[in-house]
């Protein structure tokens, strides 16, 4: 068996093989994201209802945990409705155009120190342009759907995106600042030693501005100005049924997962472990980091059941007044503590 | 003054945390959900619900009759016909209640002096045919005699208050 399997591999050319493995690779990723994404809902309305003292779905399954399934075969045998005076080209094409870079940002993730799809140098910068790529597919599906909610959704979510796109890349220099590389593996590797060594507590406010403006990127509460039910419906998905809305929602969990993974890699040491030097419990390994992205997936779900929504005047201001300058004034001070070698952090 | 605590307080997201804290202690809260088809929220025992035909305990119905609870009916949802029995007595031959009509405002059992139609707390009961709405003399009967106990019971608890 393994034996006709070698011969058969051998014979591929070699352009086939990595093709292969890439391949593998992708769906090695890409299928338990799917699976996370959709347990991550089930975790969102359990939280959720745990917090409001009830106790969300539990009659699918053992305690409801085949209700994800559930939810997803209902989405997809439903029929996919195109408005009459929709673009049906872009109307069918912005989940995809949603859903495409959600997923290609988790090629260069480190889930440990060798277990990465793509190991390339300009690791951050790829995560930057893939997450401001999902922008275009709100715009698109805004304007395609015709129809004003849609509409009025896209145009508040393109702001606010935009706005807090900037927060966001500032606080990301100041880990690279910290670091010294673009390499997500390298940033991991800027923060060993134990926990007093990762980059949160020199960045503590950038952290802070970071995981804030993640929450606002992915347009999740308490500042989904772009789904805003009361006031516009559900935003730029309005329009959308079956498999496209499925694509959004897919494509909307799988950012906030990245979001968390992020902030665990960039401040809290990824893969390391919190007791380094220690023995076993003080070995690297990815489960290290899922822990630490569970804990940011919960806070995602924590955000929506304490806080109400902004205003939209008060999010521009908080992005703009606040973020900004201070994430500037915090660039300046990792800069003079990068120059003075400030211990244990940036020696 | 009030201005520095201001800006320290939005600065270190004090309000934000209290907040947060909230929810947290919350989450561990014992839940207060009721889980419907299996549990059931307690009921009053003077609860309205489904009617009921009662009998006495050697088997004779109680109705006599008397068409109180038909004259009392705001609803006009009784309709009850009736004829001397061999043995003198009077009996209902007939004794239907609509429950599309019926208000269940409880009249009926506040007037009848042998406390036979009664209202037990069965409240999730369905009509599936056009006409089963009318709860004729057996099916009325036969409630009565499966939930004898719940509705004794139920007496018993209401009766220090009449």
């Amino acid at each position: 068996m393994v034996h006709a399997f070698n011969t058969y591999w051998n014979a591929l050319p070699p352009t086939a093989q990595f093709v292969l493995i890439s391949i593998g690779g992708v769906l090695a990723i890409m299928i338990p994201l799917i699976i996370a994404v959709a347990y991550y809902t089930y975790m969102e309305r359990r939280v959720i209802g745990f917090m409001q003292v009830r106790l969300g779905p539990n009659v699918v399954g053992f305690h409801g945990l085949l209700q994800p399934f559930a939810d997803v075969f209902k989405l997809l045998i439903k029929e996919v409705v195109v408005p009459t005076n929709a673009s049906p080209v872009l109307f069918i094409l912005a989940p995809i155009v949603m859903l495409v870079p959600a997923f290609a940002a988790w090629a260069v993730i480190p889930f440990n120190a060798k277990l990465v799809l793509a190991n390339i140098n300009a690791g951050v910068l790829y995560i930057l342009m893939m997450t401001s790529l999902g922008v275009y597919g709100v715009i698109i599906a805004g304007w395609a759907s015709n129809s004003k909610y849609a509409f009025l959704g896209a145009m508040r979510s393109a702001a606010q995106l935009v706005s807090y796109e900037i927060a966001m890349g500032f606080a990301v220099i100041g880990v690279l600042i910290a670091a010294g590389t673009l390499n997500l593996n390298g940033i991991i590797e800027g923060q060993s030693g134990n926990i007093a060594h990762w980059y949160v507590w020199p960045l503590l406010p950038l952290f802070v501005i970071y995981f804030v403006s993640g929450v606002a990127e992915t347009n999740r509460h308490p500042f989904d100005m772009a789904e805003g039910e009361t006031e516009i419906v559900a935003g730029y998905q309005i329009e959308y049924s079956g498999a496209t809305f499925a694509s959004f929602f897919l494509a909307e969990y799988a950012n906030m997962i990245l979001i968390s993974m992020l902030a665990s890699i960039f401040f809290f040491g990824g893969w390391l472990s919190p007791f380094q030097g220690l023995p076993v419990i003080g070995a690297p390994s990815a489960i290290w980091l899922f822990l630490k992205t569970l804990f940011f997936m919960f806070c995602f779900l924590w955000f929506r059941a304490t806080f109400p929504r902004y205003r939209y005047d008060q999010i521009m201001r908080l992005g703009w007044k606040v973020f900004i300058p201070f994430t500037i004034f915090w660039l300046v001070l990792v800069g003079l503590m990068r120059l003075y070698h400030v211990a244990p952090w940036f020696v | 003054m009030k201005r520095v605590s201001h800006f320290f307080k939005t600065l270190f997201l004090t309000e934000m945390f209290v907040g947060m804290a909230v929810t947290l202690r919350h989450f561990f809260m014992p839940k207060t959900t009721i889980r419907f088809p299996e549990e059931h929220t307690p009921k009053s025992p003077r609860f309205r619900g489904l009617h009921a035909l009662r009998r006495y305990p050697n088997g004779e119905e109680r109705c006599i009759a008397c068409k109180l609870c038909e004259a009392v009916c705001p609803a006009l949802a009784i309709t009850i016909d009736s004829e001397e029995r061999e043995d003198g007595t009077r009996r209902t031959t007939r004794y239907d209640i609509d429950e599309f009509k019926c208000i269940f405002c409880g009249f009926c059992e506040e007037a009848c002096p042998t406390d036979s139609i009664v209202l037990t707390d069965i409240t999730d009961f369905h009509f599936e045919h056009r006409g089963e709405q009318i709860m004729t003399k057996e099916k009325l009967l036969a409630i009565g005699d499966k939930y004898e106990a719940q509705i004794a019971a139920a007496k018993a608890a209401d009766a220090p208050y009449r």
